[in-house]
């Protein structure tokens, strides 16, 4: 269920009023308890992920993603190439963990931004009977464990499964091995270097994984501030003779921006760091790793400080959420405030 | 209210028509596979495989680590959300954002972190040993000798990434924006003049909690504890890192579907699935039953 309270539109708590009567003894017991709880809970591992990344150095840490080359002319042992070979194997493995990362999130979040501005469209400009039902729909994958969220996918795409004699035949082009070719095949000058064979085990399972666990997102930031906005502006813009396309980019558009650019930080920062789902779906295979994936890889094979070193970079990217997500909110709350 | 029955604005068609179909296809339709591939059991494999005593183990190991976690949570995330809306302290607002960082980082980081700062070698769990060095050597420079036996403060070192306990402590982690974020925006709202109105009749200060602030926060605050509990069992990534795994004594529940996943036992994944599932659902309508509840309180009074 995570982020079902977040996911709502932005609203602002920094109206702090100062109203406590409590002695000073129980407001100072209580200010340290709060401060000692956060601390132990939250900052201390935080700060811990960067400690370990960096206990082997900045040399250690730097050599995860570029493992040390040797000079060409130097004379080698056969252990220290094999060394190097395998530092060098490692490296290769994070890269492709981070690659993969990325572009499932390239591919998931522009579907959940066209699917969060459909659906908020549809469940707040109009009246319709399961209007109810549909909105508690899109917040059901909230409560459903990620594990069973790659279960699902297996159940439905896997060998054994419902679509399984179809799914496993299932022969898709890598998007993201387009290439140019030019004309001598034709009109179209671009083709695939790369296809795979069947969903389950393969990146097209993780993207639908992702899905299922980050579509609600865009979707639930963008319902609670298009139903206070209600239609009337996009009632005048149509009356004066814009289209429906016009309306929506002229007008509903930028009225929800700050809350879809948050739902948007939420997903992202969602797809970046899944695990449950992934992990059932990816069938453990190393192409198939994802960088929280590669993370348990590295710590099952006692290399704490490397995958400390990966998670630090994801808790990097965490950190980075939280500050956008304060200035998005921030913006959300002035421009609420200059139109009220 | 939005949605005037006119269907002036366009697009009702296409925008309802692409939200069910990639609702159908990414969710609905996958949720019925997994309840369909439970009807491929009888009723008594079905029972056979979800009453297996592993897994009732990892049922009540799952339920007793997330109630747990949900109770500290219950308990500190109140303190939190109310020295945050209540007090000015320096770093508070600091303090604030930081209550959104479980929702943001990454499970699997979360899992690696705990589970390395628990271990002996750790920065918590090597702070028994510390103390007795630290306590020892200032005792020593004072002449009294070394008071404290090497493994005195054992207690206190956190052996427990094997057992329960480190369960709990992530779960409190991956839980912990939960009641503070619910209970907050009822705090803020609060009007303190009901508090004057209390004092002034001649109650004390814990009266004051109890009968007058507390029963306004209960709706939000039970919610956010249900939406912690809810988390706890569902969660996998941070688990596994900082659980041994031990079938039957340290498996959680979604562990056991991953093992079956494993074992190629799909339809007995699947009864694990339809059951956890089925939990989080009661566990959904039970929280919209309390809001539910709570409002129509709200409008009575």
């Amino acid at each position: 269920m995570a982020g079902a309270i977040t996911a709502r539109a932005p609203i602002s708590i920094g109206s702090k009023r100062a109203v406590a009567t409590e002695s000073v003894l129980a407001r100072r017991v209580l200010i340290t308890i709060t401060v000692v709880f956060l601390t132990i809970f939250v900052l201390v591992p935080l700060i811990n992920v960067f400690n370990q990344a960096f206990s082997k150095g900045f040399e250690g840490y730097w050599s995860v993603f570029f493992p040390p080359q040797p000079p060409d002319d130097a004379t080698l042992t056969f252990s220290q190439k094999r060394r190097l070979a395998e530092g060098a194997a490692q490296a290769a493995r994070t890269w492709s963990s981070i690659g993969l990362t990325v572009a499932v999130a390239a591919v998931v979040l522009p579907l959940n931004i066209i699917f969060g501005l459909a659906a908020a469209w549809a469940t707040t400009k109009f009246n319709f009977r399961g209007r109810a039902l549909l909105t508690a729909l899109i917040d059901l994958p909230f409560s459903v464990s990620p594990v069973v969220a790659g279960l699902v996918f297996v159940l439905l795409l896997g060998r054994n499964g419902i679509l399984g004699p179809w799914a496993t035949q299932l022969v898709w082009p890598d998007p993201f091995s387009l290439h140019w070719v030019g004309f001598e095949n034709g009109v179209w000058p671009l083709a695939f270097g790369r296809t795979h064979t069947g969903v389950i085990f393969t990146p097209l399972a993780i993207v639908l994984a992702t899905i299922f666990v980050t579509f609600p997102f865009v979707a639930r930031s963008l319902t609670p501030l298009m139903e206070n906005q209600g239609t009337d502006e996009e009632l005048a813009a149509l009356s004066l003779g814009a289209s429906g396309w016009r309306t929506f980019f002229k007008i509903t558009l930028p009225n929800v921006k700050w809350a879809l650019l948050y739902g948007v930080i939420l997903c992202l920062a969602r797809a970046f760091g899944e695990f449950g789902a992934v992990s059932v779906v990816s069938g453990h295979i190393d192409v198939n790793d994802t960088m929280p994936l590669r993370i348990e890889k590295l710590w099952n094979e006692y290399n704490n400080q490397a995958a400390f070193t990966v998670a630090s970079v994801l808790a990097f990217v965490a950190v980075i959420t939280l500050v956008a997500k304060s200035v998005v909110e921030w913006k959300a709350a002035r421009d609420a405030e200059r139109t009220n | 209210m939005a949605g005037s029955p006119s269907r002036v604005i366009p697009g009702f068609s296409l925008t309802l028509g692409y939200s069910l179909f990639y609702l159908s296809a990414l969710v609905l339709i996958p949720l019925a596979a997994l309840v369909l591939k439970t009807t491929e059991m009888s009723f008594a494999q079905f029972w056979a495989v979800t009453t297996d005593p592993i897994v009732l183990a990892s049922y009540q190991l799952t339920f007793t680590a997330s109630f747990l976690a949900a109770l500290i949570n219950g308990v500190f995330g109140l303190i939190v959300a109310w020295a945050l809306v209540r007090y000015q302290f320096p770093g508070g607002r600091f303090f604030d954002a930081l209550i959104d960082f479980p929702f943001a980082l990454p499970t699997a980081v979360a899992g690696l972190t705990y589970a390395s700062l628990y271990l002996k070698d750790g920065w918590i769990g090597g702070l028994g040993p510390r103390l007795v060095t630290g306590v020892n050597g200032l005792a020593g420079l004072l002449g009294l000798g070394a008071p404290l036996e090497p493994t005195a403060l054992d207690w206190l070192t956190f052996p427990f990434t094997g057992g329960t306990t480190g369960i709990v402590l992530v779960l409190v982690f991956v839980g912990l924006p939960f009641v503070v974020r619910t209970v907050q925006p009822v705090l803020i709202e609060w009007d303190p003049e009901y508090e004057t109105a209390a004092r002034s009749l001649g109650a004390g200060r814990f009266t004051i909690f109890r009968r007058v602030i507390f029963p306004e926060l209960f709706p939000a605050w039970i919610s956010g504890f249900a939406l912690a509990f809810a988390r706890g069992i569902g969660e996998y990534g941070s688990v596994i890192f900082i659980a041994s795994n031990i079938p039957g004594k340290s498996q959680i529940a979604p562990l056991q579907i991953v093992t079956k996943l494993d074992d190629f036992q799909y339809a007995a994944a699947a009864a694990i699935g339809v059951v956890l599932l089925s939990i989080s659902l009661l566990i959904l309508l039970a929280i919209n039953g309390v809001e539910q509840y709570a409002r129509r309180h709200e409008r009575a009074a």
